[in-house]
């Protein structure tokens, strides 16, 4: 007769304690400007703001005032709206570019770590090939072709981060299909595509999602970087990157044109970067230590 | 003319017929299973018992179809499972379930334990989610686990005992015929194991299972075992029925096992070993017997010829040349 | 016993912080042990037996906080300065783990890892230890010793490599050797050979040895005095025949019926216990084992059981219901 257990520990069901105690007010405070610069970003249509292609020349490099809450920029245009309105920008190429990876990386890597072989030799000698080319040569050898847009820009920039996600998917499921649980799984009789995604993407999701937020901020610079060269979002759109390219010419005179934009920018891939850790560490410790 | 199979008429619900398994390993070949063949009667328990790298897991494996085998033929309830693939494999599977060593990496991290033990249903094609839910219950409450406290919980918050019960569980839901144990209490405590063997066969007892039990300790595998293989290197040494194969055994690595298990009891004095070296690497085995380059009396002929396994007591096989006991 | 104690751990408590609250994983154990002797610690996973041998050899967790005395040879390690304890350590003071793998450096030889143990503590040149470290190779029955020396551990098998840490650690004639489940990772005909050649280089040396084990087995046949460990504390100690035949402790007994044995008939149903072992982050009140225990009433439930002593005072047991009664002592 077998021993019955029915008893589980009641600090069982307390439930993963403590974890709070490593949310810190610098993961706090990243999440409020996170919020912060997506909301403005998301309402600048509808806020009261002056128009960021208004010009007024009569009042250029103006210091803040009543009117003008940042002061105007070299053009006379509103820096406070400008900075708002270039928020969008680069929050929609930083955030939609990774997207692109992590769709596009993350399955080619899953299914190179799970099926192995040569589909998997294929994959990873294409992304090694995509990796030889230079970047920056290659980005502008493709905006030259296609035009600047901010499509364009998205897209080539999504497909450049690609061999990274695949590379982070694909070390993911080389050390989990080993594991029992997907031979066991096997065992049961499910299908390839039942095990992919019922039992290896959850898992694999997660250093996935990690690293996409870690992404946004190195896209965010990317973007800004090409806008600074005058080869990222054509004017007059403006970006953080091509404020600060724009705030060069008046560093002597109004410094504050070129550092608003670079500041914001720097807090923003800051926050992302602080809570992708976080959220790294966090999820970590329990996928692996067991 | 020696039949080579047991004397009493049996209905094998499983045939291993001449396995062999072998995968590369760089630039060389690990011949893990070398010309297994073996049954398991319907409602018995064939213990499989080795050390480390003789090929049992493999075994375990390979009879699923979990790893390939490069030739031999796997036939469970008549059908050849060798020669199933996609959907009849899959549909087969059902009937044949599997429980390993680390019962916390058999449970996927990410998912709630009663999705956990529902997957097999949903995989089979149970759609009503009610049912699906009942079964689920039946069978926990049968593992000796309490349903409500544990269907929302994830596998880190139980211990190495309740996650074994678990797997088991998961294991029974589709009320399989046969359950292949590979090493099944071998990461647990002391204290557990005894537990979980009582469960095992508590469960065999009221479902009707047939099991293969894997294991590389003697006194477990004899515990639960109705018959033992002892397998070495990728080779069967000798079967029998538990009883009368500890008692006397045939083979003179079956010997070498029985003496060195430590034996909790203070006046049995360990003999002092004989040096017996180290088990040679499954790569380059030696030729012939592959027991031979440890056993002290193996000869020339044993290096020249493989040993078949033969009959040599009522229901007991053995292959080796210079057996322990004479042929009866 | 009336010679001093080669080794004595007096009152030791080994507290850890944990994010849960603070883990006692070593409670108030106290131990002797002398020169030449065999003493088996057993415990299941929990139970403390790691920690106690970390707290030993000084080895704890930085957040570790250790209190008692562990009184080796005359000194207190714990009180000792690093520089003295660093010496003592390899020297007098030997260690055996369970992986070989991760206790042999994998980037360097065998012989350079024997060779810096033997120029480090006895101070001998290298063509010196260079021969020192063959008969030691061939001393724990390593063939081909020359050949050996240049070779990386990853070239080894698992016993090979555990007998390869024996010979690091025997190399310069400790006095006390902890070899914690030296053998739970090797096969059980390596893990015969392995137990030998440590019996017999005892033997040979006079040396003291302590084997940490949960197999209960290992220590039947090869220790003279078993002490029992069960949620950080030493629930009974006694000279091994006297434990096995003549046990006080119901976890003792439990654990001794609960071990399939190897001429028991096959399907016989094993005693277990019921529950598990205790979670050291959530003290029990009262007696650890309580829960689980056939034998628990009362007072079982609200105070915990110190150690007394049975019918001898070498056998000591930690239980308010013993198994047998000992003689000359009210139940």
């Amino acid at each position: 007769m077998a021993t019955l257990e029915l008893t589980i520990d009641e600090d069982v069901a307390a439930g993963p304690v403590a974890r709070k105690r490593r949310l810190g007010p610098l993961f706090w405070a990243a999440i409020v400007w996170m919020i912060f610069v997506f909301a403005a970003a998301a309402l600048a249509s509808v806020l009261p703001l002056a128009s960021p292609t208004d010009m007024d020349m009569l009042d250029r490099r103006a210091p803040a005032s009543a009117v003008h809450w940042l002061g105007t920029d070299g053009l006379g245009r509103d820096e406070l709206a400008r900075l708002i309105f270039g928020a969008r920008i680069s929050l929609t190429v930083g955030l939609c570019a990774p997207v692109i990876g992590i769709t596009i990386g993350g399955a080619l890597g899953m299914l190179a770590g799970y099926f192995r072989g040569r589909f998997e030799t294929l994959v990873v000698g294409s992304m090694d090939v995509l990796l030889a080319f230079p970047p920056l040569i290659f980005v502008l050898a493709v905006i030259a072709f296609l035009g600047q847009s901010i499509l364009n820009l998205t897209c080539i920039l999504g497909v450049l981060g690609i061999p990274t996600f695949m590379r982070v998917a694909r070390a993911a499921t080389l050390t989990l299909t080993r594991r029992e649980f997907v031979i066991a799984a096997q065992a049961l009789g499910a299908t390839h595509a039942r095990i992919l995604l019922r039992e290896l993407l959850p898992n694999v999701l997660l250093p996935l999602l990690a690293f996409f937020l870690l992404g946004v901020a190195v896209f965010i610079v990317v973007e800004g970087s090409l806008s600074f060269l005058g080869l990222g979002v054509p004017p007059p759109i403006s970006s953080w990157g091509s404020m600060i390219g724009e705030g060069r010419e008046s560093l002597e005179v109004a410094p504050r044109l070129a550092f608003m934009p670079a500041i914001a920018m720097f807090l923003t891939v800051l926050s992302f970067n602080l809570v992708g850790d976080t959220l790294r560490a966090l999820t970590d410790p329990r996928q692996g230590a067991l | 003319m020696q039949d080579t199979r047991q004397s009493p008429p049996r209905d094998p619900l499983l045939k291993v017929e001449h396995l062999v398994v072998e995968y590369a390993v760089g630039s060389k070949i690990v011949h893990a299973v070398s010309d297994v063949s073996l049954e398991v009667a319907r409602g018995e328990t064939l213990g499989l018992v080795g050390e480390s790298g003789c090929g049992k897991s493999t075994l375990g494996r390979a009879v699923l179809q979990l790893r390939r085998a490069q030739s031999g033929r796997v036939l469970f309830d008549g059908q050849d499972l060798t020669a199933m693939h996609g959907d009849t494999l899959r549909r087969m599977r059902q009937r044949v379930q599997l429980i390993f060593q680390d019962p916390i990496a058999s449970l996927n991290p990410r998912r709630r334990i009663g999705d956990i033990i529902a997957e097999p249903l949903v995989i089979s094609g149970v759609k009503d989610a009610k049912k699906r839910e009942e079964l689920v219950h039946e069978v926990l409450t049968a593992v000796g686990l309490d349903p409500s406290l544990v269907v929302g919980r994830l596998p880190h918050e139980f211990s190495g005992g309740q996650c074994q019960r678990i797997c088991i569980a998961r294991a029974l839901v589709l009320n399989p015929e046969f359950i292949i144990c590979d090493e099944p209490v071998s990461a647990l405590d002391v204290s557990i194991r005894a537990q979980i063997l009582n469960l095992l066969e508590d469960m065999k007892a009221r479902f009707g299972l047939t099991l293969l039990f894997i294991a590389h300790d003697l006194a477990v595998v004899k515990a639960v075992s109705d018959r033992v293989a002892v397998m070495y290197l990728g080779r069967l040494c000798e079967v029998g029925p538990s009883e009368q194969l500890f008692a006397s055994p045939a083979h003179p690595y079956t010997a070498l096992l029985i003496e060195a298990i430590p034996v909790p009891d203070p006046d049995v004095r360990p003999t002092e070993s004989v040096p017996v070296g180290e088990p040679p690497s499954p790569i380059a085995p030696p030729s012939g017997c592959r027991f031979r380059t440890r056993c002290p009396r193996a000869d020339q002929r044993c290096a020249d010829q493989v040993p078949e396994l033969r009959l040599i007591a009522p229901d007991q096989l053995v292959a080796c040349h210079h057996p322990l006991i004479a042929a009866g | 016993m009336t010679e001093p104690a080669l080794l004595s751990v007096e009152n030791v408590s080994v507290d850890l912080p944990t994010p849960r609250g603070n883990l006692r994983a070593v409670d108030r154990v106290d131990l002797k042990i002398g020169a030449g002797r065999t003493l088996g610690i057993v415990g299941e996973s929990g139970c403390g037996k790691t920690m106690l041998s970390r707290a030993i050899l000084q080895l704890l967790p930085k957040k570790a906080k250790l209190s008692g005395r562990v009184m080796f040879d005359g000194q207190d390690l714990v009180r000792l300065d690093p520089e003295r304890l660093r010496k003592l350590r390899g020297r007098s003071l030997a260690v055996v783990f369970q992986d070989p793998m991760t206790s042999l450096n994998p980037v360097l030889t065998i012989g350079t890892q024997l060779i810096e143990t033997l120029q480090e503590h006895l101070e001998l040149d290298g063509a010196t230890a260079k021969r020192r470290s063959v008969e030691l190779l061939a001393a724990v029955g390593i063939p081909a010793p020359e050949q050996r020396l240049m070779q990386y551990p990853h070239q080894l098998s698992g016993g090979m490599r555990q007998r390869v840490a024996i010979a690091i650690a025997l190399s310069c004639e400790p006095k006390l050797l902890i070899a914690d489940e030296p053998t739970t990772a090797l096969d059980v005909t390596i893990q015969a050979q392995i137990l030998d050649l440590l019996a017999r280089e005892q033997r040979r040396r006079h040396m003291a040895m302590i084997i940490i084990t949960h197999d209960l087995g290992v220590v039947a046949g090869r220790t003279d005095e078993v002490a029992v460990m069960y949620a950080g504390r030493v629930v009974e100690r006694a000279p091994t025949p006297v434990l096995f035949k003549k046990m006080h402790m119901p976890y003792t007994e439990a654990l001794l019926a609960a071990i399939p044995k190897i001429d028991a008939a096959p399907h016989t149903p094993l005693p277990a216990i019921s529950g598990r072992p205790p979670d050291p982050t959530r003290p029990i009140q009262g007696c650890s084992f309580s829960p689980r225990c056939r034998y628990a009433a009362g007072l079982c439930f609200r105070e915990k059981p110190l150690l007394t002593a049975a019918e001898s005072s070498d056998h000591q047991f930690a239980c308010f219901h013993p198994v047998l009664p000992p003689v000359g002592i009210d139940a």
